[in-house]
């Protein structure tokens, strides 16, 4: 939460942490349009080059990895622009294609057939409704809890024994990863994020018709707030705040998802280079303790470095980079796992030929609930009874 | 073509999560039949809609009179997709179905056929009915395409009527035609082959 630990924080500081806030996410939004477009460009030149100097399927994936950013990119900016409520939306779409995905894979039996509608039909909708309300008690139980007790129970009920316990299983580990786990991610948003301590609010009071001012043209929300107060600094403050909160949650967001695509790039790319020990041969060949130990420091220094976006201190962000990345790692080898048992290479692979939605966000679903937890517990203003 | 047609095709498409692939094949509007392996009702429904739309205009599955006209929304459903509705109860009464699909078609039009007749029980596919053997005799010049339809039965299996939206997947291989000479039993059994072997392709 340390806002004037560097230079251009501590100039933007003048016109309040509200704006401040939206202004280095907008930063790290466009440095990461500007790699995207770079990253066009190097597809379409390492397309051209000649099979000897470039391989074919190295070029293909990297194409892919790229379209498959520019859609997340877009996801995100579309669930911004618009607004918390259509990110949760956007993600809950997401979760929707994935299930499908997971459920597509595995499977079924004819017993199972009522309580899949339920759980593509009800659950998952409900599940991202409470996410969108914010109501953190419910959401947390609903799946976990309630949905996991009804699925055995509806099977049992449906009559058919025959492998009974797998086929529980197989829908709530798709239910619990591919939903509960995912929707952590938009519910990063819905957090009230602690105001930062060391920019006090006599600093803030005499700017306020700067901010003000500034706010106005930009949300008409907030300046109509900021406008009220007649200088009382805690008053004053508190409008502040309020803008910093979301702005702050957006840009969290985007700097988890950012990180965990990086760990994925430089998991691959530490072990493509200097990968020799695979970890566990039969569930990935190409996981190696190279790439997961070059992945995770390189990670943790390019989030610690992006940590001006954040509310982290540089250790704090170093520390949590560290996590994710590993988290990351553990959601790529259990997704893995599991699609080896199916005896299949991707997830898309059953469909359209390339990597699906889940070979995508599995990392992501893995990480997604730690960072949640880490930033509620430590950096969040947890409300009375939450 | 009505206007219900695209909208149809596209939820059909949209529900079924229903994927196309053309195996050592490619889609056409010359005249073809195509048959495939029944295992759900929305078999005649998702495999009409995943064809091209050029292609789908000129396309009729030929579906079960007793199902499809049972509500109006069904009748209306079945005009919508253009269904050639077959009375499964009476086939050989009157008249023979293999003619009245003809007449149907003229000379411009495809089919969509299950030869199978009902859909299965069990996962195994089934005998296939002697319908494409006389489709075949009938009009040689016709293509006939296999089409292998997989998943669509956990999509809406048999006494469901809540589809559960998975993902499916249909895949179209390449032609075969009735060799002179070549008897009914042997017919049908190479045509089930290679609805078969499109499984694994």
């Amino acid at each position: 939460m340390d806002w004037s630990s560097n230079g251009a924080a501590g100039l933007l500081g003048q016109i309040g942490p509200g704006y401040l806030q939206d202004q280095r996410t907008n930063i790290l939004l466009g440095t990461v349009l500007i790699v995207l477009i770079v990253a066009v460009i190097v597809g379409r030149l390492l397309r051209r080059q000649p099979e000897s100097t470039a391989s074919p399927a190295v070029v293909h994936t990297f194409n892919n990895r790229v379209g498959a950013w520019w859609l997340m990119y877009a996801v995100l900016i579309a669930g911004f622009l618009v607004g918390y409520g259509m990110t949760v939306t956007l993600f809950g779409l997401v979760s929707f294609w994935a299930l499908r995905e997971f459920i597509t894979m595995t499977p079924t039996r004819r017993g199972d057939h009522r309580i899949l509608f339920w759980t593509f039909v009800i659950v998952t909708p409900a599940h991202y409704v409470f996410v969108g309300l914010g109501w953190y008690g419910l959401y947390t139980v609903l799946i976990p809890v309630y949905a996991l007790l009804l699925i055995p129970a509806r099977i049992a009920i449906s009559g058919d024994p025959k492998r009974f316990l797998e086929r529980v299983a197989k829908i709530q580990a798709g239910l619990l990863i591919c939903v509960y786990a995912l929707s952590h991610a938009p519910a990063l948003l819905h957090l009230k994020l602690k105001p930062s301590t060391t920019s006090p609010p006599a600093v803030v009071a005499p700017v306020t018709p700067v901010a003000a001012g500034t706010a106005n043209a930009a949300t008409p929300v907030v300046g109509a707030v900021a406008e009220t107060p007649t200088v009382g600094p805690a008053r004053a403050a508190a409008p502040a705040t309020q803008a910093q909160r979301f702005g702050s949650s957006a840009g969290l967001l985007f700097y988890f998802i950012l990180i965990v695509q990086l760990n994925d790039v430089f998991q691959y790319a530490w072990g493509h280079l200097f990968g020799k020990n695979v970890i566990a041969p039969q569930i990935n060949a190409s996981r190696t303790w190279e790439g997961f130990i070059g992945g995770v420091l390189s990670t943790m220094l390019v989030g610690t470095l992006l940590c001006w976006a954040t509310p982290f201190k540089l250790w704090e962000a170093a520390c949590i980079a560290g996590i994710v990345a590993m988290m990351g790692f553990a959601g790529s080898m259990t997704m893995s796992g599991i699609k080896r048992d199916r005896g299949v290479k991707d997830y898309g692979t059953l469909v359209s030929g390339h990597a699906g939605v889940l070979d995508r966000i599995d990392s992501i679903c893995f990480a997604a609930p730690v960072f949640f937890h880490i930033v509620r517990y430590f950096f969040a203003e947890i409300p009375a009874g939450g | 073509m009505n206007l219900t047609a695209p909208v149809l095709a596209f939820l059909a498409k949209l529900l079924s999560g229903a994927t196309v692939r053309w195996h050592e094949c490619q889609p056409d509007t010359c005249q073809r039949v195509y048959f495939a392996n029944h295992t759900s009702h929305l078999d005649a429904l998702v495999l009409w809609a995943s064809l091209p739309g050029p292609i789908r205009d000129l396309t009729r599955p030929v579906a079960a009179k007793d199902y499809w006209s049972k509500d109006a929304i069904r009748r209306y459903m079945a005009r919508s997709f253009g269904a050639i509705l077959i009375d499964r109860e009476e086939i050989k009464v009157h008249q023979s179905p293999v003619d009245a699909m003809l007449r149907e078609i003229g000379s411009t039009q495809s089919l969509i056929v299950f030869p199978e007749g009902r859909r299965n029980v069990d996962e195994e596919m089934q005998d296939f009915k002697s319908g494409l053997y006389y489709l075949s005799k009938k009009r040689p010049d016709l293509e006939l395409m296999p089409v292998y339809i997989d998943n669509l039965n956990r999509v809406l299996p048999r006494g469901e009527f809540l589809p559960v939206p998975l993902l499916s997947c249909i895949t179209v291989g390449s032609p075969i035609w009735l060799e002179p000479g070549e008897n009914k039993n042997d017919f049908l059994k190479r045509a089930r082959q290679a609805v078969l072997r499109l499984k694994d392709v």
